[in-house]
């Protein structure tokens, strides 16, 4: 699986501002710690502002925060207003695939896809970023410095 | 596996509200399930208890408020070479009153159940979700858990089916 660049952006933008969410981020800021381009990153963040998941401050300081909730907001939620990460949910039909090999063949792209989109709908932001900042210790593989 | 006694009785979770679960808690735990579930299957809880409860390796738990009433449930248990998976923890059932959701009930019974598994000596605890449960997988993966090296296999038995002279179905 692949995600589109605007994608990978929202992603990275809303997670970074939802790490931080006492604090104003520019999209400056974001474009340059994530290597991504500012340009893109702008359309993202107008995207993400108006679901309502971030907010835009106007003014001296101004740049975005987060103002959902971390713990309610999933990656497919993120994921799904920029690309359809689940195809067979959006009703698309290609070429062949009424054909008894388009059958076989869309029955194991549709097990994947429903494999990805229930794992995508399972984490949330304030899990990804708890995994993030405390993983969980593999027993049995305590290192000196712990 | 290590030695050391795992029953239920033998547990301390050293919180005052986990315990382990004992017989007068099962038409409790039998209500929270079907107010969850919508089904309710009183003998299922009684048999499972009979089966759960205080038995080495295997840990009924559940959550109660100060005065007694119950908040939630989980169950989990070693299983060996299953799957031709190396000896590791199982959860296997969970409930919480839909009530004290986002309380950390059942976080506190997750983390008593790798306690109490992690004593046993297993180093991984595992579970099985139904793929539209979000709520429960969710939890779950906030708790720090991941995909595992299992993928669930399964198949309709159609084929396979006795006719009604009794005969096995022969489509293959």
């Amino acid at each position: 699986m692949r995600l589109q660049k605007a994608t990978r952006c929202a992603l990275f933008a809303i997670l970074e501002l939802a790490r931080y969410p006492d604090r104003q981020i520019s999209a400056a800021d974001i474009a340059d710690k994530y290597g991504i381009s500012a340009n893109h990153l702008a359309k993202v963040l107008r995207n993400l502002a108006q679901s309502g998941m971030i907010e835009s401050m106007r003014g001296a300081g101004g740049g975005y925060r987060f103002s959902g909730n971390a713990r309610r907001i999933s990656l497919f939620q993120v994921i799904s207003m920029f690309e359809n990460v689940c195809e067979d949910e959006h009703g698309r039909q290609e070429a062949g695939a009424d054909s008894e090999i388009g059958r076989v063949l869309g029955g194991v792209i549709q097990e994947i896809d429903a494999i990805t989109c229930a794992t995508l709908k399972s984490i949330t932001l304030a899990t990804l970023l708890r995994t993030m900042e405390h993983p969980r210790k593999v027993a049995g593989a305590q290192t000196a410095a712990e | 596996m290590a030695e050391t006694d795992t029953s239920n009785e033998a547990y301390e979770t050293g919180s005052p509200a986990i315990r382990a679960a004992v017989a007068a808690d099962v038409p409790a735990i039998a209500a929270l399930d079907a107010r969850i579930t919508g089904l309710e299957k009183p003998e299922y809880w009684k048999d499972l208890f009979a089966r759960y409860g205080n038995r080495p390796q295997r840990f009924f738990l559940v959550n109660t408020a100060a005065n007694g009433h119950l908040l939630g449930f989980i169950i989990g248990e070693v299983r060996v070479w299953e799957f031709g998976s190396a000896p590791c923890g199982w959860i296997f059932a969970m409930g919480v009153d839909p009530d004290t959701r986002l309380q950390r009930v059942g976080s506190h019974l997750f983390e008593a159940m790798c306690s109490c598994l992690a004593k046993t000596g297993v180093t991984t605890v595992r579970t099985m979700l139904a793929r539209d449960d979000e709520l429960n997988m969710a939890f779950f993966r906030s708790q720090g858990m991941t995909g595992g090296p299992f993928i669930q296999l399964d198949m309709p038995l159609g084929d396979f089916m006795p006719d009604a002279d009794g005969q096995q179905g022969g489509a293959r």
